[in-house]
C-alpha cells in the first residue's frame, strides 16, 4: 500500500475544493430550488411506490447481467491478440454514447417484433419474438451497459503488471490458483465501481425503460418525476422525488465502497502483458465469447448505420451544419471542463482520508434527474440573467457534471497505481506540483485521461440535456434538430442526423480514447 | 385586420425614437411548430412583412411544457403570445391568470364545435385517431370495443408526459365513463407498449412494431402529400374521435400590448391559416380552402362530452388509466 508521504498539497485543496462546490451545487442547488418554489399539500405521492421497486429491480438486474457478462468478455479481450482488437475495444464505447430514442430503434431493427430475429423465427413457424417487458428493459440497459463494464474491467486486468502473468505461467499455477491470485483480486476493485455506476445510470433511465417496458408497470421514478414537473407542475413531488434518487444512489455507492477492495500488485518495467494461460477450451470459450458479443453490439449499430444511410440520401438537412458546429463545440469546451474537475476530484480524493466519500458525494451526480437540474438552473438563473444568455456554458457545464461521476470512476485508480508504485521515489526526488504532473502522474494516466475524455465528449454530444429549457430560439444543437425532425414525421431524415450525431460522437471518443492509448498499452 | 397593423403601427415610434430597434414580439411555441418544416418559419415571414416588427418564436418541447414553462416564469415571462396549448390544458392555464382577454373576437371561424372564448384563439384542429398501413390490414377496428376484442396491436403513448396520450385517455373517458377502466383492461393485450412521446410511438409504428398507432386522422395526409405515399390510413371509430383544438392567447404581462393584439388578429387571417394544413398537418381554425388531398382523410364526428377539463378530473383520468393499465 502506498504511503501518504506527504500531506495534502494546498493546490490540491484549493481545486479540488472548487471543484466539489460546483458539483454540491449541482447536486444539491436544483432541489433546493424546486423546494423554494414548491407548494406543500398535496402530500406523498402514493403512486409512486411501484415506481422505486421497479426502477430497483430492473436497476439491479441490469447491473448484474452488464457485468457479468462484462467478466468473459473482458478476460478474453486482455489475454487475445487479434486483427481488430484495438477497433472492437473503440467499438465497445460506441452503445454508451447513443441517444435513447436511437437505441431503442436499432435494437428493434434486431430484436423487435418485425426485427431480423423475430422475422428468421417466423420463417421457422415460431411466431415474432416479444421482448416488451422487463426482458426488453433489461436488454436494452445491458446493450447500453455492458461495453462500458467489459472497458471498466479491462481496466482493472490492465494496471496487473506484465510479470506477474509471467510469474504465474512460470510458476505453473493451475487455472484455479490463477482465478485466485490474480483475477478475483482485479474483479474485487473493479467489478463493485462498474456495478454501481451502471446501477446509477439505469436508475435514471425513462424514455428507453417505458419505451421497451410495454405499458405503465414498468414506469421509473423519473418518469414520475417528468409528470410531476411537466404535466402536475408539482414541485414538491418533484422534489421528493428527487431526493428518494439521491438516497437510493447514496445507500447504493455506500455499500459498493464497502464491498470494493482495491488491490496493489506492485510496479512494473512497463511492456504489454503476455498471457501464456492458452489451453484449447479457454481459446474456444473467448473466441465464442468475442463472437457473441461483437454480434449483439454491432448488429444494431448497422441498423442504425443503413438507415441513417438512406436517411442522408437526399442531402443534408437545413440546419444540419450550423447544429453540428455548435453540438461539437459544446462537446470540447465540456470535455475540458470535465477534465479539469475530475482530475482535480482525483487529486483530491487520492489524498485525503475522506477520499471514499467525497467520492461517493459526486457518484450522487448519476442519480440526479436531467429535468431537476436543468428546472431548478432555470429557476435560480432568470430572476438575474436572460436564459437564453447562458444557454450554451450551462449545457457544457451540466454534461460535463453528468459525465464526472465516470471520469472519476476511471482516472482514480489510475493516480493511486501511480502513487503507490512510484509516489515513494518521486517525493524522494522532491518532484511535485505541476512539473510531477507532467513528467510522472500524465504519462502514467494518459490512457485513462483519454478513454475518460472520450466519454465525456460523446455523451456530451448526444445528450439532449438542459439546452431544451434553455435554447435560444435559433440555436440548435443535433439532437435537438433529430428530434424536432421526428416531431415533424422526418422520420427518414432525423435516422440521418442520428447517423452524423452517432458517428461524430464516436470520432470524437476514437480521437480521444485512441490518442490516449497510443502511448500506453 | 388593418385596424390592428395600425394601431400596431402607432406604438411603434416608442421603440423606434430611442433605439431605431423594430419592437420584438416573442411567442412560446412547441417545438415542432418552429422546425424548419413547421408552420414558424412562413408565419414568421408573413407577420413581418407588414408588423414592422421582428416576430421571435421560442420552442419550449411539447403543449405541456410550454404550459410548465410559463408556469415556472409566472409574472417574469418575457412571452408576449403563448400558441401551442389545447383544449386539454386551456383550463389548467386560465387558472394561471396570465392571460388578457381578447380585444376583439376571432373571426371567421369554422371548427366542429361551437366556440365562444374571451381569451383563447383557436389556430388549429384535428381529431386523434388510429393509423395503419392498408397494404397490411384488412380487419380494421371500429370501436375501442372491436379493437379490444382483436388480435390487433397497438403502440400508445403515455398520458403521464405525451399530450396525445392524454387525448386518448380522456377520448376513453368521455366515450365509455364508468366502463372506462374495463375499455382499458380489454386493450391491455393489444397494447405492445406505451412510449414518451408521439416521435417514438410514431416512429416504432413506422419500423412495423405494431399494426396500428395513436395519432391523428391527418397523419396520412403527411404521407400522401410530402412522401406520395397512399399506404396509410386512420381508423373511423363509432363513439366519435377526441378533438384537439389547438390554441393562442396573449400574455396580460405583455410589454407590446398592440402588436400582441395585431398578432392575435393575424391567427385567424388567411396568410397564418393557409400555412397550417401541409406544415403543422392539423385543420386550419377557419374556412381557408384546404389540399384537395385532405378530402381523403376520414371525417369523425367529436366524442361526445365536454371539450375541456379540470385539474382534478384530468387526475383522476390519468390514475385510472395507470390502475386499469397495471394489473
Amino acid at each position: 500500500m502506498g504511503a501518504r508521504a506527504q500531506p495534502v498539497s494546498r493546490t490540491t485543496q484549493f481545486f479540488g475544493a472548487a471543484a466539489l462546490l460546483i458539483v454540491a451545487a449541482l447536486v444539491l442547488a436544483p432541489v433546493l430550488a424546486l423546494l423554494s418554489k414548491a407548494t406543500f399539500g398535496s402530500g406523498w405521492a402514493v403512486s409512486a411506490w411501484p415506481s422505486i421497486r421497479f426502477t430497483l429491480f430492473q436497476a439491479g438486474l441490469s447491473a448484474l447481467i452488464s457485468v457479468a457478462v462484462a467478466v468473459p468478455l473482458a478476460r478474453a479481450l486482455m489475454r487475445r491478440r487479434f486483427v481488430g482488437r484495438e477497433i472492437m475495444i473503440s467499438l465497445l464505447g460506441a452503445p454508451f454514447l447513443l441517444p435513447s430514442i436511437v437505441a431503442v430503434l436499432g435494437l428493434l431493427a434486431i430484436w423487435g417484433r418485425s426485427g431480423i430475429v423475430s422475422d428468421a423465427l417466423d420463417a421457422l413457424g415460431l411466431g415474432p419474438l416479444d421482448i416488451y417487458g422487463l426482458n426488453g428493459v433489461v436488454l436494452a440497459h445491458v446493450f447500453f451497459n455492458l461495453p462500458l463494464a467489459a472497458r471498466m474491467l479491462l481496466q482493472g486486468w490492465q494496471a496487473v503488471p506484465a510479470e506477474q502473468f509471467q510469474l504465474a505461467a512460470q510458476l505453473g499455477l493451475t487455472p484455479r490458483a490463477r482465478s485466485r491470485l490474480i483475477e478475483m483480486p482485479v474483479l474485487r476493485g473493479a467489478a463493485p465501481s462498474a456495478l454501481l455506476v451502471i446501477f446509477m445510470l439505469c436508475m435514471s433511465s425513462f424514455a428507453v425503460a417505458l419505451a421497451l417496458g410495454g405499458g405503465p408497470k414498468s414506469s421509473t421514478i423519473e418518469l414520475a418525476i417528468y409528470q410531476a414537473l411537466r404535466f402536475e407542475f408539482d414541485l414538491a413531488a418533484a422534489a421528493q422525488l428527487a431526493i428518494v434518487q439521491l438516497a437510493i444512489g447514496l445507500a447504493a455507492a455506500t455499500f459498493a465502497f464497502r464491498f470494493a477492495k482495491t488491490t496493489r500488485f506492485g510496479g512494473s518495467l512497463g511492456g504489454p502483458a503476455r498471457h501464456w494461460d492458452s489451453g484449447p477450451a479457454s481459446r474456444i470459450t473467448d473466441a465464442l465469447t468475442l463472437g457473441a458479443a461483437a454480434i449483439f453490439i454491432l448488429l444494431p449499430l448497422f441498423a442504425i448505420l443503413a438507415k441513417g444511410i438512406s436517411g442522408l440520401a437526399p442531402g443534408l438537412p437545413p440546419g444540419m451544419l450550423a447544429a453540428w458546429g455548435i453540438s461539437v463545440a459544446i462537446a470540447l469546451a465540456s470535455t475540458a471542463l470535465a477534465l479539469t474537475l475530475a482530475l482535480s476530484i482525483a487529486h483530491l480524493v487520492d489524498s485525503s482520508r475522506y477520499g471514499s466519500r467525497i467520492e461517493a458525494f459526486v457518484l450522487l451526480l448519476l442519480a440526479t434527474s436531467p429535468f431537476v437540474i436543468g428546472t431548478g438552473l432555470f429557476i435560480l438563473i432568470t430572476p438575474f440573467v436572460s436564459p437564453f444568455a447562458l444557454a450554451l456554458p450551462i449545457t457544457a457545464l451540466v454534461n460535463a457534471a453528468l459525465a464526472l461521476p465516470l471520469m472519476l470512476r476511471i482516472i482514480r485508480p489510475a493516480l493511486g497505481r501511480v502513487r503507490a508504485n512510484y509516489g515513494a521515489l518521486a517525493d524522494g526526488l522532491g518532484l511535485a506540483g505541476w512539473s510531477r504532473f507532467k513528467l510522472l502522474t500524465w504519462p502514467q494516466i494518459r490512457p485513462e485521461l483519454g478513454f475518460a475524455a472520450g466519454l465525456a465528449a460523446a455523451l456530451s454530444m448526444g445528450d439532449l440535456g438542459v439546452i431544451t429549457l434553455f435554447a435560444p430560439p435559433d440555436t440548435q444543437t443535433l439532437p435537438l434538430l433529430m428530434y424536432r425532425q421526428m416531431g415533424s414525421y422526418r422520420m427518414d431524415a432525423a435516422a440521418g442526423t442520428a447517423l452524423i450525431l452517432v458517428a461524430s460522437s464516436f470520432a470524437l471518443f476514437y480521437l480521444f480514447d485512441k490518442g490516449g492509448r497510443r502511448a500506453g498499452t | 385586420m388593418k385596424t390592428f397593423l395600425f394601431a400596431a403601427a402607432l406604438c411603434l415610434p416608442f421603440g423606434s425614437v430611442i433605439a431605431e430597434e423594430k419592437p420584438t414580439l416573442t411567442v412560446y411555441t412547441y417545438d415542432s411548430f418552429i422546425s424548419d418544416w413547421g408552420p414558424g418559419p412562413q408565419i414568421k415571414a408573413a407577420f413581418e412583412a407588414d408588423c414592422g416588427c421582428a416576430l421571435n418564436f421560442v420552442g419550449a418541447g411539447d403543449g405541456a411544457a410550454l404550459l410548465a414553462r410559463l408556469r415556472l416564469e409566472g409574472q417574469h415571462t418575457k412571452a408576449d403570445i403563448v400558441l401551442g396549448l389545447d383544449n386539454s390544458l386551456m383550463e389548467q392555464a386560465r387558472q394561471l391568470e396570465l392571460f388578457a382577454p381578447l380585444t376583439q373576437a376571432p373571426e371567421g371561424l369554422e371548427l366542429p364545435v361551437s366556440w365562444q372564448d374571451d381569451t383563447f384563439v383557436p389556430y388549429d384542429w384535428g381529431y386523434l385517431a388510429f393509423v395503419y398501413d392498408n397494404t397490411k390490414l384488412s380487419e380494421l377496428p371500429s370501436s375501442f370495443e372491436t379493437l379490444a376484442a382483436s388480435d390487433l396491436t397497438i403502440l400508445i403513448q403515455d398520458p403521464r408526459s405525451s399530450t396525445p396520450g392524454l387525448g386518448l385517455a380522456l377520448w376513453v373517458n368521455a366515450a365509455y365513463g364508468d366502463k372506462a377502466a374495463n375499455i382499458w383492461a380489454g386493450l391491455s393485450d393489444n397494447i405492445v407498449t406505451v412510449t414518451k412521446g408521439w416521435s417514438e410511438a410514431y416512429g416504432m409504428f413506422l419500423a412495423g412494431e405494431a399494426d396500428l398507432v395513436l395519432s391523428y386522422t391527418t397523419s396520412p395526409a403527411y404521407h400522401l402529400i410530402a412522401e406520395d405515399d397512399a399506404s396509410k390510413s386512420a381508423a373511423l371509430f363509432q363513439e366519435g374521435h377526441y378533438l384537439q383544438i389547438e390554441v393562442a392567447a396573449k400574455l396580460a404581462g405583455s410589454k407590446n400590448p398592440a402588436l400582441a393584439d395585431a398578432f392575435m388578429a393575424f391567427i385567424t387571417s388567411d396568410d397564418f391559416q393557409n400555412v397550417i394544413p401541409e406544415t403543422n398537418w392539423m385543420y386550419p381554425a377557419t374556412g381557408v380552402e384546404t389540399p384537395a388531398l385532405f378530402g381523403q382523410m376520414i371525417a369523425p364526428q367529436p366524442v361526445s362530452g365536454p371539450l375541456t377539463i379540470s385539474d382534478a378530473d384530468r387526475k383522476a383520468v390519468v390514475e385510472e388509466w395507470v390502475r386499469a393499465l397495471s394489473q
